[in-house]
C-alpha cells in the first residue's frame, strides 16, 4: 500500500473505520518515522483509537485524540492538536473520522488545507453486513452525504465487510460483488479488502490486496 | 431478512420493533441508547411510520400514552436518568392498563452518573419507579440477538396483558456489535376493542383514564390488576439454566453480567468445582421456581451484578435464605472481570468444603 501524506477514513457508522485506522497506522510505522493517528470521532464516545494506546505508543505512533475520549464527559470535542495534521507536512497521518455525514462535519475545519496541499486519500470504508448499507445504492447515498459534509471527495473504496466473530472467508467472498458494484457506480477504485488476520490468510489468492487486521481489544 | 447482519444492540432493538409492527417511536437522545433514535429517524419515514424527537423524556412517554390509547404498537427508549423522568408516565400507563414497550439502556448512577454500563436500575424496573401498586414485565437481554428477540416478545406480552414491557439492557449490550438474524415468526397484534378509535356512532364511548373518583372502584381495579400479575408470575417467568443440574455454587446473573459469569463458571468447572448459572431473562416476574429447583444441590448462591446489590434481594426471597447468598459486584459503570467472579466461586467452594 502506497500511503499519501494524509489518509482519511470515512464511512457508515459501525463499518470498522477505527480498527482499520489503528492497523494502518501500525503498518505505516514500519517504514515511516513521524506517523500520527488522529481520532476525529465526534459521534461515538465508545470504541476509540485510545483503546489501542499502548500498541500505538510501542510502535512510535503519535495519538491525537480529544482528552475526553472514553471518559464520562460525553461531548463532541475535537483534539486541539488537529491543526498539526495540516500545518506540519513532515507528518504522515491516518485520520479516523466519525461515522456518516454527522461524523464527517469534523473535517470541515481542515478540508481547505487538505485540498490545497493535495497529497491525500479519502477512503470510503464499507460493510455490506451493516443493516442500512446492504446494497450499493444505499451505500452511495451515505457516500454522497459524507462528501457534502466533509467538503472533500472520496478517492477510493475499502471493503471491510464482516460479521465480527462469525466472519468466515466465504463471508468476505460473498461481499465482493457488492464492493465491485459500489466501485463501478461511484467510479472509484477498490483499493483493498480488510479482513481479520486468520480470515485474510485463507483469502490469499482469492482476493487481491487483502489487508490483514489485528482486532482491537475490547473490555468485554 | 434471513441472512445475518452486523448490528449494535441498540440498532437491533429498533429494527425488531419495526418488524413487530411498531410504527410510532418517540424519544429524546441520551447516551448510551441514542442509536435507537438515530435508527428510527432513518427508517420510520421510509415505511410510513412516525419518528419524533420530543422536547423531553416526559413529553415522549405521554406521546406513547396517546398512541397506545389509540390501539397502536408504540415504543420509547432512554437511559437511566431519562427513565426516571418517564416514570410518572409509566405509572399512568399502568393505571390506564395500556400496552407499551419502554427500553432502558442503563448507565451508571445515581444522578447524571456516567455513560458506562450499569444494572443499578433493577429496583426501579422491578419495584415500580413510578407511584402506585403496579408492575412492568421486565426483560433482560444478554446478546444482540436477544435484544431483537425480547423486543418482539415485549410487544406480544404488552398487548396480551395490557401492560408496559421494559427491555432492561445496559450500555455494553446496547453498544456492542454482533451478528443478528431477524428470522422471526411475527404474530398479528390482537384486536383492541378498548381503544379510543372513534365510535362511528356504532358503540359506546371507550374511556382510557387512570383517575378513579370512587375509592372502592379504584381498590377493585387494583385487585383485578394483581390477579393478572399473579397469572403472569405463574406463566411467564423465564430463565436460562447453565450447568445447573449438579451445581453446588450457583451464580445468579442477568444481561452482560451473565456473559462474564459464564466464563467464570467454565473456568471453575475446569478446576473440578461444581459451579452453575441461573440467568433470569424475565426480572419481573422473577424466575423463582428455577431458584427453588437449584436448592436441591446448591450450597451457596452468588449474585453477580453491575450494582451495589439489587437483584440479590430477589435471590434471598426466592431461596428463602436456605443457603448463604453473597454478592460479587462492580458499580458506577465498571464491569466485574471473569477473574473476579472466578475468585468469588473459589472462595465459596472453599467455605462450602469446610
Amino acid at each position: 500500500m502506497n500511503y499519501k501524506r494524509i489518509t482519511l477514513l470515512c464511512g457508515h457508522y459501525g463499518s470498522g473505520k477505527t480498527n482499520l485506522a489503528v492497523n494502518m497506522a501500525l503498518d505505516l510505522s514500519k517504514d515511516h518515522e513521524k506517523v500520527v493517528i488522529a481520532d476525529l470521532d465526534i459521534v461515538n464516545p465508545y470504541f476509540r483509537t485510545i483503546d489501542s494506546a499502548e500498541d500505538l505508543r510501542e510502535a512510535g505512533v503519535k495519538l491525537v485524540v480529544s482528552s475526553y475520549a472514553n471518559s464520562n464527559v460525553d461531548i463532541p470535542a475535537l483534539p486541539q492538536e488537529m491543526y498539526s495534521l495540516v500545518d506540519d507536512r513532515s507528518l504522515t497521518c491516518i485520520v479516523d473520522v466519525g461515522g456518516d455525514d454527522r461524523g464527517a462535519y469534523a473535517l470541515g475545519r481542515i478540508a481547505g488545507a487538505i485540498r490545497e496541499e493535495n497529497d491525500y486519500d479519502m477512503f470510503l470504508v464499507i460493510n455490506r453486513y451493516r443493516p442500512l448499507t446492504p446494497d450499493a445504492e444505499s451505500t452511495l447515498e451515505i457516500m454522497h452525504e459524507i462528501e457534502a459534509a466533509a467538503s472533500l471527495k472520496f478517492t477510493g473504496i475499502i471493503n471491510n465487510s464482516n460479521l465480527a466473530a462469525e466472519t468466515e472467508p466465504e463471508t468476505v467472498l460473498a461481499s465482493v460483488p457488492y464492493a465491485e458494484e459500489v466501485s463501478r457506480l461511484s467510479g472509484l477504485p477498490l483499493v483493498m479488502t480488510g479482513a481479520e488476520k486468520n480470515v485474510a490468510d485463507q483469502l490469499k489468492g482469492k482476493i487481491d490486496n487483502v489487508f490483514p487486521l489485528h482486532l482491537q481489544k475490547r473490555p468485554v | 431478512m434471513a441472512e445475518k447482519v452486523l448490528m449494535k444492540g441498540n440498532e437491533a432493538i429498533a429494527e425488531a420493533a419495526i418488524i413487530a409492527g411498531c410504527r410510532h417511536y418517540f424519544g429524546y437522545p441520551i447516551t448510551p441508547q441514542t442509536e435507537i433514535a438515530a435508527y428510527m429517524a432513518k427508517r420510520m419515514p421510509k415505511i410510513g411510520g412516525t419518528f419524533l424527537q420530543a422536547e423531553s423524556e416526559i413529553a415522549a412517554i405521554n406521546m406513547v400514552y396517546g398512541v397506545s390509547s389509540a390501539g397502536k404498537r408504540v415504543m420509547t427508549s432512554s437511559s437511566s436518568p431519562g427513565i426516571s423522568l418517564k416514570s410518572e408516565g409509566i405509572s399512568y400507563l399502568a393505571g390506564a392498563d395500556l400496552p407499551a414497550v419502554v427500553v432502558n439502556c442503563q448507565r451508571g448512577g445515581p444522578g447524571l452518573g456516567g455513560i458506562q454500563p450499569s444494572q443499578s436500575d433493577y429496583f426501579q424496573a422491578t419495584r415500580g419507579g413510578g407511584h402506585g401498586d403496579y408492575h412492568m414485565i421486565v426483560l433482560a437481554p444478554a446478546s444482540v440477538q436477544e435484544m431483537a428477540q425480547l423486543t418482539i416478545r415485549g410487544f406480544e406480552l404488552a398487548d396480551q396483558y395490557r401492560m408496559t414491557s421494559m427491555i432492561l439492557a445496559d450500555g455494553t449490550i446496547g453498544q456492542m456489535m454482533e451478528p443478528v438474524s431477524f428470522d422471526f415468526d411475527i404474530k398479528e397484534a390482537p384486536e383492541k376493542p378498548w381503544a379510543t378509535t372513534g365510535t362511528q356512532m356504532k358503540r359506546e364511548h371507550n374511556v382510557v383514564n387512570s383517575l378513579y373518583l370512587v375509592p372502592d372502584v379504584l381498590e377493585e381495579k387494583n385487585f383485578e390488576r394483581y390477579e393478572k400479575y399473579a397469572l403472569i408470575k405463574e406463566k411467564e417467568a423465564l430463565a436460562e439454566e447453565y450447568l445447573l443440574d449438579d451445581a453446588e455454587i450457583v451464580i445468579a446473573a442477568f444481561g452482560i453480567a451473565a456473559r462474564v459469569a459464564k466464563n467464570a463458571v467454565n473456568a471453575a468447572r475446569a478446576d473440578g468445582i461444581k459451579a452453575g448459572l441461573i440467568r433470569p431473562i424475565t426480572l419481573w416476574p422473577f424466575p423463582e421456581k428455577t431458584f427453588k429447583k437449584a436448592l436441591g444441590t446448591a450450597k451457596q448462591f452468588i449474585s453477580v451484578e453491575l450494582s451495589m446489590g439489587q437483584m440479590i434481594e430477589d435471590v434471598y426471597l426466592a431461596t428463602g435464605c436456605a443457603v448463604p447468598v453473597t454478592l460479587c459486584n462492580r458499580a458506577g459503570g465498571m464491569i466485574p472481570s471473569p477473574e473476579q467472579v472466578y475468585e468469588a466461586i473459589k472462595a465459596a467452594h472453599g467455605k462450602a468444603g469446610e
